[in-house]
């Protein structure tokens, strides 16, 4: 059976054109996806029972006896935190909230360790930005910044900018200039019209450059900023001002390096610059598939978009304090659940192990690095794949992901909301 | 059966011609019924003012651009904090409440009905998810259509019943409520960074003016027999000398409904300004309003402006641009393909701001110099002129003329040279308040024979019971009571269950929501358009098969069903 129009729900482009071929309930076969779509519909490696880790390995425990472990953990920690959500659908993270604030808990997502330095920068000078759609349809001049889209967003190009037919376009291709800006020559780099190749922590000094240009005082621009020349500068504002709609999208390389979320806050208010001129707009490349809908569901629920911490009754934002890395950093949490995330892979040393002393449960399908750190995994069914439910692309569009098998194991808003009911009848509510 | 009887309520319910009745209100499984058994549960009023729940026909609470205005507003978020506590979830925000901030805070005054002004079709699922978060209110969306490509393409063949097939699949696909035009055209126009000018200037590449927009639109919406009209919020949002593009526009409206206005203006106090700059704006309320009175097609809401922090938030993107020129503080756009725009900016509005008070005296004088008050309801545009929690203070100034001029002695010195305020001796009664927020609302979205806003036998129990005797209290004399007693009700009731007492919201509770479906016949219908599909791949960026919402969205709801005339 051929199942047409599959929404991916591995990165933050959401892909919602693949064709899914099931045969006996498995999947067999993936059309128009990436390397990396491909590799999650075919992944075999799900966890088939709830496991719990004992003085010498692992033991196969029940759902019950798992969700029992982990309301006990949460209702007997005095500083859990709740971790993870962008691999979950938004139903799942909804309810992680209700848990959070029944324990005066923290909640936070893999935003704290990717783009939370974006939303800072956002909350300073705020965000002007648009739909794919709208790039794809209109754009002239398309610039990735710190980011590498032809690995880590396969078919952004192809679907939302570069080779993507665009209705204000005749011949999209050769009508869009892209510029790329990296400290390394990526393989995006190699297709773009123009290769800024900036110094390592010098993203903030060329931004301030290309204002400086763009607002008419180019003279106080030295030759060469972060080792790119001046003339290579002019000739990128001229690009851009005469651009009939300009997008600019960012990635890790410009929120992660030296300036954080001054650089962000610099490139934002290069588009509000060259909004004066001409249209230009700008956006973030999200990683996981729903990292922005834990975004979305958080401020909707809370008023912050992640790091809130229930402590004191009311939601409380403090990233820095409030983050996953900083409590951790402090050893100040003394239980954790982890959804849909791998901490393990991703999290400095200090945290991991403090991670590992810790009580901490793993809702996740498959075994992870995380595992290794955990006491109990609970594998649940891989939304997008055998569950459904809402994700956010990176443009904030809601798309609904689909369930193309049928499941074996429960789904994260299930198994959260056993946890639910089971804390609000401990607690006599 | 669950049964509820009211004792000694003073009924106002301008829809039943009941004003100021000491009566008993019975209810059997949420809806008011003739009487109840001697087993009901009783409140007694004691002969406080008893209404239908309030309607709110024009404020933004859920979506997209509402939730990007907290998500950049962390110091809004802690301007209005409160903890978990029984049913009540925590909640933050002052101007852009989070969900169920919203949601306890309308509950506390009343307000059982909302309809959610601008929800773009693409991000539909989005408003739909925070209606759900949204429990004590009925929800409806305004579903955006002022730039939409197929439609404009439609109006531009001059294929109107094209324009309203387009428009009945989307509304249906959404689960929408009723078609919004912010700024007709300027959102398309927005997408090059442009504007329009006026309602005769053409939208760039698309060759339609926002004039034929609107025309054909209005034309579409009685086609396709839906129960509001065209919701419009007019071109030239802000700009001084505007009054000129909304009497022009006024003049485009048929009377092409005999049960409803034709149009509903919304924020019309943004609409209502004269001179040629920040310099020389002044009032246009007179024009604007002896339009209206001469127009009973036409109903508008006052978007009123009050003093303090808010947040303004709008699908015209062009104009919160011009706006953020002058504020300088922060600004968001989000564009969506195909269909709209949106902005955002932190405001403060001042009364020392001689354009400000100018704001704030307009939105009154629509609202006194309306003779009919069904045709002006009462608003903010939330949050745009002010958070909807500021109602209450706006009832009390058009109650009394004392304490209109009280504030009016606090503004800036030159106001009074520039609007009529001072001169309106106009003071509007406790009738006249309960149609502006319950009968008018309900009859201009076409609620009023679903059993919204009003108490006749079959209605929804939705009631708010408010802590004033309204025999006792002299609204020209006891502004402050006033503001306190529509501030909190005594009990707010929905669907026959005390949802709020006196400000504590007592369940959890789980709202409806209203959309319509219009029904197409086959020759129209765009799911078998073979051109409406080739476009729609190819141009948006989710696929025709994934954009509409789906059932998960909307578990309680109440469809309503039309024949179109297609």
């Amino acid at each position: 059976m051929k199942i047409n129009d599959v929404v991916c729900p591995f990165c933050g482009c959401l892909c919602d054109d693949l064709e899914i071929t099931v045969e006996h309930n498995r999947i067999v076969a993936v059309d128009n996806g990436c390397t990396l779509a491909n590799a999650k519909f075919m992944s075999k490696e799900q966890l088939a029972s709830p496991i719990r880790r004992t003085g010498e390995g692992w033991e196969n425990i029940s759902y019950d006896e798992a969700i029992q472990y982990t309301v006990d953990m949460l209702l007997d920690a005095d500083r859990p935190l709740l971790y993870g959500w962008s691999g979950t659908h938004g139903e799942a993270q909804c309810i992680g909230v209700h848990v959070s604030e029944l324990v005066g808990g923290i909640i936070d997502s893999t935003t704290s360790v990717c783009h939370g330095p974006s939303i800072l920068a956002i909350q300073e000078v705020g965000h002007p930005g648009c739909t794919l759609g709208r790039v794809k349809n209109r754009a002239d001049v398309v610039i990735y910044w710190g980011c590498n889209p032809l690995e880590a967003h396969p078919r952004h190009m192809s679907r939302y900018t570069t080779y993507a037919d665009g209705y204000f376009l005749q011949n999209a291709f050769r009508e869009r200039k892209v510029i790329v800006v990296d400290v390394r020559e990526t393989e995006t780099a190699r297709v773009a019209d123009e290769f800024i190749r900036i110094k390592e922590g010098g993203d903030y000094a060329v931004l301030s450059a290309l204002r400086a240009i763009v607002r008419g005082k180019g003279d106080v621009v030295p030759e060469s900023v972060a080792g790119v020349s001046r003339s290579q500068l002019e000739r990128i504002v001229t690009l851009c001002k005469d651009a009939k709609f300009g997008a600019i999208f960012f990635g890790l390389g410009l929120t992660m390096t030296r300036g954080k979320y001054k650089n962000v806050r610099n490139a934002i208010e290069l588009v509000d610059e060259l909004s004066r001129h001409t249209k230009f707009t700008i956006t973030p490349m999200r990683g996981h598939w729903n990292v922005y809908g834990s975004n979305e569901v958080f401020t909707w629920m809370t008023g912050y978009p992640y790091a809130i911490d229930f402590c004191r009754g009311i939601a409380f934002y403090n990233p820095g304090e409030t983050s996953a890395i900083d409590l951790l950093a402090r050893k100040e949490c003394d239980a954790c659940l982890i959804i849909g995330s791998d901490p393990g892979a991703h999290f400095p040393r200090g945290c991991v192990e403090h991670l590992a002393e810790i009580p901490t449960v793993v809702i996740d399908p498959v075994p992870t690095m995380t595992t290794a750190l955990a006491d109990v995994q609970i594998p649940v069914a891989v939304s997008g794949i055998d569950a459904d439910g809402t994700a956010y692309r990176m443009d904030g569009v809601p798309i609904r992901v689909r369930k193309v098998i049928e499941p074996t194991l429960p789904n994260d808003r299930e198994v959260l909301k056993s946890i639910h009911a089971k804390m609000k009848e401990a607690k006599g509510q | 059966m669950t049964e509820l009887l009211i004792r000694n309520a003073c009924v106002i319910d301008p829809l039943n011609d009941i004003c100021g009745e000491v009566m008993d209100i019975a209810v059997r499984d949420g809806k008011i019924v003739e009487s109840v058994g001697s087993g009901a549960e009783v409140i007694d009023a004691g002969g406080s003012l008893t209404m239908p729940g309030g309607i709110d026909s024009h404020t933004h609470i859920c979506g997209t651009k509402v939730n990007f205005g907290r998500y950049m507003s962390p110091e809004d978020m802690r301007a209005g904090r409160t903890a978990r506590r029984g049913h009540m979830h925590s909640t933050s925000g002052y101007s852009v409440p989070t969900t169920y901030g919203t949601s306890y805070r309308y509950s506390a005054m009343g307000y059982t009905t909302a309809l959610e002004g601008a929800m773009a079709p693409l991000e539909a699922r989005h408003t739909h998810e925070e209606f759900t978060h949204t429990p004590l209110q009925d929800m409806m969306a305004n579903t955006l259509f002022d730039g939409n490509w197929p439609i404009m393409q439609a109006i531009h063949d001059g294929d109107i019943r094209r324009a309203a097939a387009i428009v009945g699949w989307t509304l249906s696909a959404v689960k929408g409520f009723a078609i919004k035009l912010t700024n007709p055209g300027g959102t398309e126009a927005w997408g090059w960074g442009k504007d329009v000018a006026s309602i005769r200037d053409p939208v760039p590449h698309f060759e339609v003016t926002p004039a034929e927009i609107i025309r054909a639109m209005i034309e579409a919406n009685e086609m396709l027999n839906l129960p509001h009209s065209v919701h419009l919020h007019c071109n030239c949002l802000g700009k001084p000398g505007n009054h000129q593009c909304t009497l022009e526009t006024f003049d485009l409206v048929p009377n092409a409904n005999n049960k409803r206005q034709s149009l509903y203006a919304t924020h019309v106090q943004f609409h209502s300004y004269g001179g040629s700059s920040w310099r020389d704006i002044c009032s246009r309320s007179e024009e604007i309003c002896r339009a209206i009175n001469s127009k009973p097609q036409i109903v508008i809401d006052m978007g009123q402006v009050m003093f303090g922090k808010t947040t303004t938030m709008t699908a015209d993107g062009p104009m919160e641009f011009n706006l953020y020129r002058l504020y300088h503080n922060k600004w968001s756009n989000h564009d969506v393909e195909l269909e709209t725009g949106s902005g955002i900016i932190p405001v403060y509005y001042s009364r020392k701001n001689l354009v400000n008070s100018i704001m704030w005296s307009i939105g009154l004088e629509l609202a006194l110099l309306t003779d009919n008050p069904w045709q002006c309801i009462l608003s903010t545009d939330n949050p745009n002129g002010a958070p909807f929690v500021k109602y209450p203070e706006i009832m009390a100034l058009l109650m009394s003329k004392r304490y209109r001029n009280e504030i009016f002695g606090t503004v800036h010195p030159d106001t009074e040279h520039n609007v009529p305020l001072a001169a309106i001796d106009r003071e509007l009664t406790w009738n006249d308040i309960a149609i502006m927020t319950r009968g008018a609302p309900a009859k201009a979205l076409g609620i009023e024979d679903l059993g919204k806003g009003h108490l006749g036998e079959g209605a929804d129990a939705d009631i708010a019971i408010y802590p004033i005797n309204i025999n006792e209290t002299d609204p020209a004399t006891s502004a402050e009571e006033v503001i306190r007693a529509f501030g909190q009700t005594d009990y707010t009731i929905k669907r026959g269950r005390v949802v709020c007492r006196q400000g504590t919201c007592m369940v959890d509770g789980k709202n409806t929501t209203i959309w319509v479906d219009p029904h197409i016949s086959e020759n129209y219908s765009m799911d078998h358009d073979p051109e409406f599909a080739k476009n729609f791949d190819r141009y948006y960026t989710v696929r025709m098969s994934n954009y509409p919402v789906q059932e998960e969205y909307i578990r309680r709801n109440l469809c309503i069903e039309t024949e179109a005339q297609l």
